[in-house]
């Protein structure tokens, strides 16, 4: 019998649950390895200018210190020296080489590594460093710098946008234009970033790395530095978080693998919370203006949206911010705009629901507003304007079903009791309101590889280089495998999160369950195929499609006498074990046939307290379109977790610089806020959980991101409706409600 | 302190001396001192050695410590129980927290030597072989982390949230979990498994 929490669509506890309630699970900072010292960062206290002078004597001669690493010493980089950094590093152009010129690009820069024998010493002797630079005038401040945007060389898809007729919601007979303003939030995993890099030869390195892809760090190690990619080894079996800040290998590993060529010995370096804000990677700070127009009975005819984008002075970075207006509804007229605006700051990089998510506040807020104007139900608006087919690219969808999900969520929040007239309930002494907005994410596959290896014990191992930064990848690749191959969970184990393993893509754009899971779904039927191939007469010549895999065994459901166990087959062919390595992804035909979205919907109440604007989320429902639900007790609390984020971007989070010294103020946790449990309220997860027929075998669709999406001007609609005050800039602090 | 210039016969007296005259030189000008690696190379010197004793889930440790060591480096960097998290270093998100003689403490803001004599229980110490805490049990039943990085700071947190007598209420849970942060958000399945191990009423 199969235990149905363990197939797919199943609610199966995690797999490394264990481990990680009984702190077993290894981080990269965990590894117990030999002569092992210790990384501590010196920061530059300039923003703009070049290194003049450092006197690194006194760190020198603290004690256990064993080198201060500077541009002055740092060991040769091969592809500095030949000015063709890793493309992979970022695919947006060379980044910041580290510790290779006197230059600096923003404050907090590393400018120094001190290595000692212990962390406290290291610590200690980092203080000891002084600089003094030729500072030059810094630019940190994106509103004084909209007029510097500039289009991005590296990404086509950003360029400017027009299908119809340009700015026609200005001739619309009702409308409205609007700026949306998201400032710079951080990414703040609880597990600090770093590395710990081990030089086991000259040629051959071993790094512990906190990565959201081992073979993106291993490519762009081994392009630094010139090795072959087999001479460079990475481990990242457990990642404390991530939400896209480990998409790329920082200046600051790549100082900690010169720091450890140059003591020869292995150095770990794990960061400050402070520098996590500094060093580390954002969302950046984005002003946003929506231009919308409609009939009087509300059909929208044209949208407009620009975007300026924070940017680093170094390399481009760019996300998908206008990528939602041009389909999410039908309208016929649209033009976008994104310009990115170089700073003297960090480059940004990817975090949850990347540009949509920021996106999403603007079109979804603007959606809400365009309601209110027409006096219109802000779910009917959307049902009046659903595109029956994607307009961006005129194609059907592979599936949506958001119509659905704005019925289901309305539902459970209790819509019904949703007055249309702002400021006009109260409850318990504040004031009520309710509020919804839609999300969307590209659903992704990208090519994975995934070697399934059936034991004559009768488990089975399954390998792929995958990371699995929290969502529940090594439990969602398990069930895929128990319900392929009919073997109980408990006998299937998943290797990841280590360079040597089959090829894996990167775990960001929610496209980790698609891209392995479909692999792994291959290699078993494969070895399904050559199971039944191996089984002499047992089956009696059937095809293996007609086949049951139950509880170890094969079997033919019209002939109860034709079976036989794997382990029976391996048995008899005397194989200690049979292996299938195979590569899976999307038939191009068929990407080129479909638009393939997840969807999400989030519903909130809120409570607005009406002296001191205090916002406090009531309840919140969060549902997701997204295909099959591989594990509905995983992919609830990722959705949830979702939720949270949300609640973040739309209550309290905000990292502030303050541009006289091009310097973060408040870069820790007493003073950016991430949501706490008591500003959580119980969130509701509900799915569609209908099948795509055609993005992967399992029928499934990203969640991660859209888990995100869509939340914040969810809640800030909820706010209008509760106040009748539009807050255009998040996050919505009391302040901008009394 | 002014130099004696009477002479001092006493050696250990001198020492003393010495070494009070750089700690002193310390609290007066810390600026300019403790900057200064030779100073505090002398002052660190007669301080290296500092010995403590400890009780880690269950097992005595006789160590040598340095002062400005926390309890959790000790933790993580010596005794390699590396399930206590540092995840801020400033005892702003609980992932470091740890039980001292019963009581939860940010292990991140507490000098190991300050606990000399103490029983340190960490996550590692809550489980009885593969028998785990009924805790640990209720976190994996409703799934209450993702990535795991806080979960052994919430763990213990929840089990002395339920000692103090703070788990009466879904909201008072809220309220006394919310120095451990969780930024995959799985806050309300906390509060699910520590409600459902209050209502258990086992011996936590």
């Amino acid at each position: 019998m199969k235990n149905k929490d363990e197939m797919i669509g199943g609610r199966m506890s995690r797999v490394d649950a264990v481990l990680k309630v009984t702190g077993q699970a290894t981080y990269f900072a965990e590894y117990e390895v030999p002569n092992l010292t210790y990384g501590v960062l010196v920061p530059s206290t300039i923003t703009k200018g070049r290194i003049k002078n450092l006197d690194t004597k006194k760190a020198e001669s603290a004690p256990g210190v064993l080198a201060v690493i500077t541009h002055l010493n740092a060991p040769k980089v091969p592809a500095y020296e030949a000015q063709e950094p890793s493309k992979t590093s970022s695919g947006r152009g060379p980044g910041m080489m580290a510790f290779h010129t006197d230059e600096i690009h923003f404050n907090g820069q590393p400018i120094a590594m001190v290595v000692a024998d212990t962390f406290e010493r290291a610590t200690f002797a980092a203080s000891l460093v002084k600089a003094d630079y030729q500072e030059e005038k810094h630019q940190t401040e994106l509103k004084a710098n909209l007029a510097q945007g500039k289009v991005p060389k590296t990404n086509k898809s950003l360029q400017d946008y027009q299908r119809g007729e340009k700015d026609a919601y200005k001739n619309a007979p009702v409308k409205l234009e609007e700026e949306y303003v998201l400032p710079t939030e951080v990414h703040n995993p609880m597990e600090l970033h770093g590395i710990l890099a081990h030089w086991e030869a000259a040629d051959k390195i071993t790094v512990y790395a906190k990565t959201q892809g081992v073979k993106m760090t291993q490519q762009v190690i081994a392009d630094t530095f010139k090795l072959p990619k087999e001479n460079v080894q990475v481990h990242s079996q457990f990642v404390g978080g991530a939400f896209g800040m480990s998409l790329r290998v920082w200046p600051h590993e790549i100082a900690t693998i010169l720091a450890a060529k140059k003591v020869n010995r292995p150095v770990k370096l794990v960061i400050t919370r402070n520098e996590m804000f500094t060093i580390a990677g954002y969302r950046p700070h984005t002003h946003q203006k929506v231009g919308i127009g409609a009939t009087k009975d509300g059909k929208i005819v044209g949208i407009s949206h620009w975007a300026h984008v924070q940017n680093s002075n170094y390399e481009e970075f760019t996300e998908a911010t206008v990528a939602m207006t041009k389909f999410m509804y039908r309208i016929p007229n649209v033009n976008t705009t994104y310009r990115i605006v170089p700073l003297d700051i960090c480059s940004p990089v990817p975090m949850r629901g990347p540009g949509e998510a920021t996106g999403a506040f603007a079109l979804e807020s603007a959606m809400d507003e365009l309601s209110y104007a027409l006096n219109v139900d802000p779910i009917e608006l959307r049902l009046m304007n659903y595109p029956e087919k994607d307009p961006e690219r005129d194609l059907p969808w592979s599936s949506n079903h958001v119509r659905d999900a704005y019925k289901m969520g309305a539902d459970k929040i209790g819509w019904a009791n949703r007055s249309n007239k702002p400021k006009s309930k109260m409850e318990d002494g504040m004031w009520v309101g309710y509020g919804m907005a839609t999300g969307t994410f590209g659903a992704h596959r990208r090519p994975a590889t995934a070697r399934a290896c059936l034991n004559a014990d009768g488990t089975l191992l399954i390998q792929s280089a995958a990371s699995d930064i929290g969502p529940g990848t090594g439990t969602a690749v398990v069930q895929i495998a128990a319900e392929v191959m009919g073997i109980p969970a408990s006998k299937i184990r998943f290797e990841l999160g280590e360079s040597k393993l089959p090829d894996a893509p990167i775990q960001g754009g929610s496209a980790t369950v698609a891209s392995v899971g479909s692999a792994v779904h291959d290699a078993c039927l494969e070895l399904r195929q050559k199971l039944v191939e191996l089984s002499g007469n047992a089956l009696k010549n059937a095809k293996a499609e007609t086949l049951v895999y139950e509880d170890g065994k094969i079997s033919s459901p019209k002939d109860r006498s034709a079976s036989i166990t794997y382990t029976e087959v391996l048995k008899r062919n005397s194989l200690p074990k049979l292996e299938v390595t195979k590569e899976s992804k999307l038939d191009e035909d068929q990407q080129k046939k479909f638009a393939m979205y997840s969807f999400s919907v989030h519903f909130v109440k809120v409570h607005v307290h009406p002296t001191t604007g205090v916002v406090k989320v009531k309840h919140a429902v969060a549902l997701a379109d997204a295909g099959t639900i591989v594990n509905h007790k995983t992919a609830s609390s990722q959705m949830m977790g979702g939720a949270v984020g949300g609640i973040g971007m739309a209550l309290t989070e905000e990292a502030i610089i303050d541009h006289r010294f091009g310097r973060y103020v408040n870069n820790n946790f007493a003073d950016y806020h991430v949501p706490v449990n008591a500003d959580i309220p119980d969130v509701d997860v509900l799915f569609v959980d209908k099948k795509d027929p055609y993005t992967n075998p399992m029928g499934s669709k990203g969640l991660g991101e859209i888990a995100i999406i869509g939340m914040a001007p969810a809640i800030a609609n909820a706010v209008y409706n509760a106040t009748g005050k539009r807050v255009r800039e998040l996050p919505i602090t009391p302040d901008k409600l009394i | 302190m002014k130099t004696s210039k009477k002479k001092v016969e006493n050696e250990a007296r001198r020492d003393f001396l010495k070494q009070s005259s750089v700690l002193s030189a310390l609290v007066l000008s810390p600026g300019k001192a403790v900057k200064d690696p030779e100073w505090e190379e002398k002052v660190a010197a007669p301080f290296e050695k500092v010995s403590l004793k400890l009780e880690i889930n269950g097992i005595k440790h006789n160590l040598t410590v340095e002062p400005r060591t926390t309890l959790l480096d000790l933790l993580r960097e010596q005794l390699h129980l590396t399930g206590t998290k540092k995840g801020c270093d400033f005892g702003q998100c609980g992932a470091c927290t740890v039980h001292s003689d019963g009581q939860r403490i940010n292990s991140c803001l507490t000098l190991a030597v300050t606990e000399d004599g103490k029983k340190i229980t960490t996550i590692e110490g809550i489980s009885k072989g593969d028998d785990l805490h009924p805790m640990q049990e209720a976190f994996i039943k409703h799934d209450g982390f993702q990535c795991g990085y806080c979960t052994p700071g919430q763990i213990m947190s929840g089990i002395a949230c339920i000692r103090e007598g703070h788990a009466d209420t879904e909201d008072e849970i809220r309220e006394y979990m919310s120095g451990n942060i969780c930024r995959c958000g799985a806050y309300p399945n906390i509060v699910d498994a520590i409600m459902e191990v209050k209502k258990g009423g086992q011996t936590v």
